[in-house]
């Protein structure tokens, strides 16, 4: 069998997704024994141009993480999508949006203000701000389109399966290689993980009492947590029964709590709404102001529960109208 | 240009305020239009996605009633949904959708009083205007 | 999958609906929905002709969704789902529309945007309507007996009919004798009979009665089960005496040195520390008080033991626990009095001769402390003891009762207590003065007005329209009301020997958390919430528990009596069918989903979700029994793998998606 072509991409992103499948270490040999890098510009020396040469659907499978922040992630994604036949979203960002989705909650606007001009550390004296057009040396030099929104993958391009996770998880990854090359995939459109919330193979799990309630919550730095006790159960807000599992719960077993980076199960919409809606169902208090007491330890409910998810949840964004008046 | 008429999505418990609207119904307690019910067995039963859904898809308030703390049909549930209430309201605001939803209890004896709810809010989210979540992508 | 077909009714309900919207034009832009097979419009589809055309166009058709949009579902979904179960298809494939509750009736108006917003629920029933999916009901079987709760007279009255109507009846009560407050009575308004002679006897039916297991000095600690099989956990106080050994002779009661304030009379009187309720008490049978008893508290004593002639005197008694079975449970646990001192103003329990209405009944009961003397109060060395007669009494209505600061409700009884009360006096002591100060007179009831009338109209009872703002206490016991008459628009101030509140009733100690064990509903107030205020006066939230008396709000005796046979008839009619359906809108759990995150467990009101380990995994199990389908834990679940049918997010989404689009062609 001929060996097959892949190629990896990344958008905005922190480079963590590249130091993931680096961390495949030495099973990276593997992979390149039964296939062949066309495209990873992180690592390899490969040119748009090189891409924009081939003929379509000349990759077998793109691994693409990171958002759409940019038009040139968009260009990308839309280029790698034509010269593909397989598109993995790899990784949270790719898959839902991801921490720079958190960005949703400002626009262009409101980010530039802020970056350009009013961050304390800015000295921006003549209020210049990057331009997409620009003439040095009599040249035009163009920058990408910086956008409002931040979107995942599959909100610009069709995605067929997804790896989830900040970062994807090396058996994750190895799990998805082996059935990427064995053919055994599920049915187009999954997310290549557990279909169970992390609870199900979390050791803390069984930990738990019959019920949970809370009277406090509080952040991993306000507690010293008992690492033999569910997180939830001690007042700490661990996202694991909201959080698709099959991260063999490295968080947890490294003594933190789950915030949520392998996304929602498939049957619900909405990872931060669900979270919303299952932590409150478990405060303790019937009493408005004791309620009220428990909601406002949350400090960010967005950043907290949308950690990972923003862009993909039911609204994607802030409503920036309200703010204006 | 017409006036601006929002729709609202009311979620109603089946025991207290869907029999609650009923009455105002039954006792011909004129209301604006605006509203359209849906019907669950408790309110405890509607999760912070269908509001947001609700608010996606067009709908420019989300009414949430409910019995009355300490009358609820199934004892305890109408807490769960004051609890949501309060960190949804927080959340909403991060959102910049202050004021879309609101919660109130209405009793199956106060057809009144949602009446008078349905005028207040209606005219509320006429003050803020329509929803429109746009993606502002470019 | 089966192809969805969706048939769409819309009733004119005469003008109800017709007269402020046009069906016809509907049904025009009904037929462009999807899965729309057919859509009709008629008079009046409750009808007989109206069902039989759904009936009929289900054949014809092959539909297996029917939409009808009526009147609310409140009130004709059962009409039209067995409508759907005569042509053959499962009752929970229908979705009615609300358009004249929520519509037409009051959008009347607009009909233009009626016609609109109409369109727009039934679009958004479609969409949900093709989201639904038939559903069972299961038969489960019902134990034939019943718990009663409370031994008052509206536990009583429960007991007798259920036992006569054959069924075993377990009657539990905190106290040591049945009774309850009706025995602390002297006379009943506005007929005046004597209170004990007409409860008694009912008291001894209760004791000879074959089917009626007495269980007092008893409390219910536990309800586990389902509607139709309760398991309830009883304990019977420790007692200290054998009941089984114990003849009721008295002796011990006699011979016991301990002096204890008895509650029977309201703390005017004593008791022993061995002792029966009352005189009359049923079952005859004594009760050693562990906090008085000097055996019990100081180790010396035993002086009951040495008289007993049974020797059923049994100092190392404990509390015990009983299980009962039972298919339905009757609440009469009755009220008690509001705490008076929490109305500073009026000095009750810092002024001697500040009484209740019922401390003024044990004065006025042959078998009270005063054996039936109306008198002021002395206390000497921190005794109370019987004083002079008083020359002046008056008489508070609603204390504490239609008063923000205290209790909001009217408390039903205190009017009429109050007219008994001054009758009382005037007829024990026909030289004195009784002043009434009232608020309103609500002499509703049988009988009420006319003894009204016969009370106000004695010589020597005055009444004063206003309740005291303040009363003071004179060095010699007597006191001074500080009140305004608005009949005169005057402020008076006057002097009594005696006053008399005539308190606010409010459900008795432990209800709020014996109502949780029951798992049912209370009103504002704290008394049990019946299911309709009108209709299901004596059902509740819970299928099997029925609520009889004071329990459900307040009333006099014979409402309570009434009441508490209707509640013995819901009881027995529920017992005589033999069976119970489940209900169809229940949780359930995909197990290919579930995490066992336990959070269902936590939030489920009825404890029906457990959390049990299956080949390994931690899994969510609803019982279906226990489940009422509230949806709590639909909504809670983080994975989504909880539904609740009938209400699955699915469905929901679906409907709320389509009305927030709204209309669109």
């Amino acid at each position: 069998m001929a060996k097959a072509k892949i190629a990896l991409y990344w958008c905005a992103s922190c480079g963590g997704c590249e130091e993931a499948i680096v961390d495949l270490a030495e099973k990276i040999l593997d992979v390149v024994d039964k296939a062949d890098i066309v495209f990873w510009p992180v690592a390899l020396d490969f040119k748009k141009s090189d891409v924009e040469n081939y003929p379509d659907k000349y990759i077998d499978v793109c691994f693409i993480n990171g958002a759409i922040r940019f038009s040139e992630h968009e260009e990308m994604a839309k280029l790698l999508r034509r010269k593909s036949k397989m598109v993995i979203a790899f990784g949270s960002c790719s898959h839902l949006g991801g921490i720079p989705g958190l960005a949703n909650l400002w626009n262009k606007e409101t980010i530039f203000r802020y970056v350009y001009h009013e961050a304390p550390t800015v000295v921006n004296k003549e209020g210049i701000e990057p331009q997409e057009k620009v003439k040095e040396d009599g040249m035009e030099l163009e920058l990408p389109s910086f956008w409002n929104t931040v979107r995942a993958l599959d909100q610009v391009i069709e995605v067929d399966y997804y790896i989830p996770g900040c970062a994807p998880t090396p058996k994750i990854i190895e799990d998805a290689i082996n059935a990427i090359f064995t053919g055994q995939l599920p049915e187009k459109g999954s997310v290549l993980a557990s279909q169970q919330a992390l609870c199900a193979e979390c050791p803390l799990n069984e930990t738990k009492p019959e019920k949970i309630t809370l009277t406090e919550i509080k952040r991993v730095h306000q507690i010293i947590l008992d690492h033999e006790k569910c997180y939830l159960t001690q007042g700490v807000l661990c996202l694991g029964p909201v959080t698709r599992g099959g991260c063999d719960s490295l968080c947890i077993k490294g003594g933190m709590p789950c915030t949520g980076c392998f996304g929602p199960l498939d049957q619900t919409i909405d990872q931060g709404a669900r979270a919303a809606s299952f932590i409150t169902s478990i405060i303790e208090y019937e009493d408005e102001e004791l309620i009220e007491k428990v909601v406002n330890d949350i400090v960010d409910p967005i950043g907290w529960f949308y950690r990972y998810s923003l862009p993909k949840s039911i609204l994607k964004r802030r409503n920036m109208e309200v703010k204006k008046k | 240009m017409s006036e601006f008429q929002p729709k609202i999505v009311v979620f109603a418990c089946n025991w207290c305020s869907y029999a609650g609207i009923d009455l105002a119904g039954s006792s011909r307690l004129e209301y604006p239009p605006n509203l359209s019910v849906v019907r669950v067995m408790c309110s405890s039963r509607v999760s912070i996605e269908m509001i947001l859904k609700a608010l996606e898809r067009g709908a420019d308030g989300v009414l949430v009633t409910g019995c009355h703390p300490g009358d609820c049909h199934y004892i305890t549930g109408n807490y769960n949904t004051l609890r949501r209430y309060h960190l949804l309201r927080k959340m909403l605001e991060d959102l910049g959708l202050n004021g879309r939803v609101r919660l109130e209890w209405i009793s199956a004896s106060e057809g009144e009083r949602f009446a008078q709810v349905a005028k207040e809010f209606v005219e509320e989210i006429k003050k803020l205007g329509p929803l429109i979540i746009r993606e502002e992508v470019v | 999958m089966e192809e969805v077909r969706i048939g769409i009714y819309i009733c004119h309900c005469g003008k109800n609906i017709a007269g402020v919207i046009n069906p016809k034009r509907i049904v025009e832009h009904l037929s462009r929905l999807p899965n729309v097979v057919v859509a009709k419009e008629y008079l009046y589809m409750c009808s007989s002709p109206g069902q039989s055309l759904i009936e009929e166009d289900i054949k014809e058709y092959n539909l297996n969704r029917i939409i009808v949009a009526a009147c609310s579902p409140r009130m004709h979904e059962p009409t039209f789902q067995s409508a759907l179960i005569r042509a053959g298809l499962n009752p929970y494939l229908l979705e009615m529309v609300n358009i004249r509750e929520h519509a037409t009736w009051v959008h009347e108006r607009d009909p233009a945007e009626t016609e609109q917003k109409v369109i727009g629920l039934i679009r958004a029933a479609v969409h949900r309507a093709i989201n639904l999916y038939p559903l069972e009901v299961e038969r489960l079987p019902v134990v034939k007996s019943v718990l009663v709760v409370g031994g008052g007279i509206a536990g009583i009255r429960a007991s007798l009919d259920l036992a006569k109507a054959g069924y075993k009846v377990y009657l539990v009560e905190k106290n040591q004798s049945i009774g309850g407050k009706m025995a602390q009575l002297d006379k009943t308004f506005p007929t005046l009979d004597c209170s004990q002679c007409i409860l008694t006897p009912m008291m001894v039916d209760v004791s000879n009665n074959p089917n009626i297991i007495l269980q007092t000095y008893s409390v219910v600690e536990e309800i586990n089960g389902r509607p139709g099989e309760f398991e309830v956990k009883v304990r019977q106080k420790a007692r200290y005496v054998d009941w089984d050994a114990c003849t009721g002779c008295g002796t011990c009661v006699e011979k016991c040195p301990a002096r204890v304030p008895s509650e029977f009379d309201e703390g005017l009187g004593t008791r022993k520390a061995i002792y029966f309720d009352f005189p009359q008490a049923i079952p005859r049978r004594p009760v050693i008080d562990p906090d008085h008893c000097l055996y019990l508290i100081k180790g010396v004593c035993r002086v009951c033991e040495k008289f007993c002639p049974t020797g059923a005197i049994k100092f190392e008694d404990e509390d015990q626990f009983l299980t009962l079975k039972v298919g339905a449970i009757v609440v009469a646990t009755g009220y008690q009095l509001y705490d008076m001192r929490k109305m500073y103003e009026y000095g009750y329990g810092k002024y001697r001769n500040v009484i209740t209405g019922m401390q003024l009944e044990r004065l006025s009961s042959a078998n009270g402390p005063t054996s039936g003397r109306i008198t002021t109060i002395e206390i000497e060395r921190g005794k109370i003891k019987p004083g002079k007669e008083p020359e002046t009494v008056a008489i508070i209505l609603c204390a504490g009762s239609r008063d923000e600061n205290h209790i909001k409700y009217c408390c039903r009884i205190g009017c009429m207590a109050g007219l008994k009360h001054a009758y009382y006096i005037a007829h024990a002591l026909p030289n004195s003065k009784i002043i009434i100060c009232y608020t309103d007179i609500r002499a509703f009831g049988k009988g009420f007005e006319e003894f009204y009338q016969r009370i106000r109209s004695l010589p020597n009872v005055f009444m004063v329209r206003g309740r005291p703002m303040e009363i003071f206490e004179n060095k010699d016991g007597s006191l001074i009301l500080d009140v305004f008459d608005s009949n005169t628009n005057r402020r008076l101030t006057i002097n009594a020997d005696l006053v008399v509140l005539e308190t606010a009733l409010v459900p008795p100690q432990g209800f709020e958390e014996f109502r949780k064990i029951l798992k049912i509903s209370c009103d504002p107030g704290g008394f049990g919430l019946e299911l309709h205020p009108k209709l299901k006066p004596v059902e509740t939230t819970v299928d099997g528990i029925y609520l009889a008396g004071f329990i459900q709000g307040p009333k006099d005796i014979p409402d309570t009596v009434a009441h508490a046979g209707a509640a013995a008839a819901a009881a027995s009619a529920f017992l005589a069918k033999g069976y119970i359906e489940s209900i169809p809108y229940l949780a359930h759990v995909d197990e290919d989903i579930c995490s066992g995150c336990g959070v269902c467990v936590s939030v489920c009101p009825y404890d029906a979700i457990t959390i049990e380990v299956t080949d390994g995994r931690r899994l969510a199990k609803v019982n279906s029994v226990k489940c009422k389908g509230c949806g709590a834990c639909a909504a809670a679940c983080p994975s989504g793998a909880m539904q609740q049918h009938y209400f699955t997010d699915k469905q929901i989404l679906s409907e709320v998606s389509a009305l927030a689009e709204g209309v669109v062609a």
